[in-house]
């Protein structure tokens, strides 16, 4: 038995389109700010949540649709676990790679910032078999 | 998001207001290679990004790229410390040119 209560802090169920990302990012903040991450912190994970939508948007899903996207936080004593699970066909996590900066283009950075902002980031498989689960997480400072 | 451009002596200087985000960074990525495209010095004003993605950052980097080809100047000023954050992560707050006010000569005339 873990030493620390498992507290879901955010569960948020909206469909891949962009104009969802901006309350998905309120509600993010918010609940980050309550579980004691700072202002910088809270501003970085709001940052790779998001592009974490968006990376399901775009590639997961491969455009906007009404296909849902299921996000959830919990707070794990010193940690936030975050979790996207989407519907999408499986996609392969080898293919899901931060790009070289040095080679400066558009484009390529999402996966980048979610590298840099999170201690932890795995592709899993959801428990109902399909789709893919995302889990992030990140200590708090 | 909002944005504004206006002319100041030769330059066109680009502001946008609110959030770059995925839903908008489309519209920023069209401003900016507009302005770019008439083959004047671009400045980009970003004290009023409330937040600015990976989109928002590939649009600037897209215009910017389009501005060297053309030998003009591509600048982003007043940067606030939200997208500086930003820039910083993707390591572009040492590609991008970055004044912290309009340069001299680029201001209007009073």
């Amino acid at each position: 038995m873990p030493e620390f209560e498992i507290k879901r802090v955010l569960q948020l169920r909206f469909p891949a389109r962009a104009a969802e990302l901006k309350g998905v990012r309120d509600a993010v903040r918010e609940a980050v700010e309550g579980c004691g991450c700072s202002a910088k912190s809270t501003a970085d994970i709001v940052l790779a949540t998001d592009e974490a939508c968006q990376n399901i948007i775009r590639h997961a899903y491969r455009g906007e649709s009404d296909d849902v996207i299921e996000f959830e936080i919990e707070h794990r004593g010193d940690d936030l676990v975050f979790s996207l699970v989407d519907h999408a066909p499986a996609i392969d996590p080898s293919r899901v790679q931060p790009r070289d900066l040095d080679d400066i283009r558009p484009g390529g950075l999402g996966t980048h910032f979610i590298r840099r902002v999170m201690d932890e980031v795995e592709f899993l498989r959801p428990a109902s078999g399909r789709g893919n689960l995302l889990k992030m997480v990140r200590r708090i400072d | 998001m909002e944005h504004a451009v206006r002319e100041e002596q030769g330059n066109l200087v680009v502001s946008f207001e609110g959030d770059v985000d995925l839903e908008h960074s489309p519209k920023a990525r069209e401003v900016l290679l507009k302005c770019v495209a008439e083959g004047k010095n671009v400045f980009v004003d970003l004290s009023a990004v409330s937040y600015i993605d990976s989109s928002g950052v590939a649009s600037l980097v897209e215009a910017f790229q389009s501005s060297r080809q053309r030998g003009t100047r591509f600048a982003l000023v007043a940067v606030n410390a939200a997208a500086l954050r930003v820039l910083e992560l993707a390591r572009l707050d040492k590609v991008f040119t970055i004044h912290a006010t309009l340069p001299e000569g680029t201001r209007g005339g009073a």
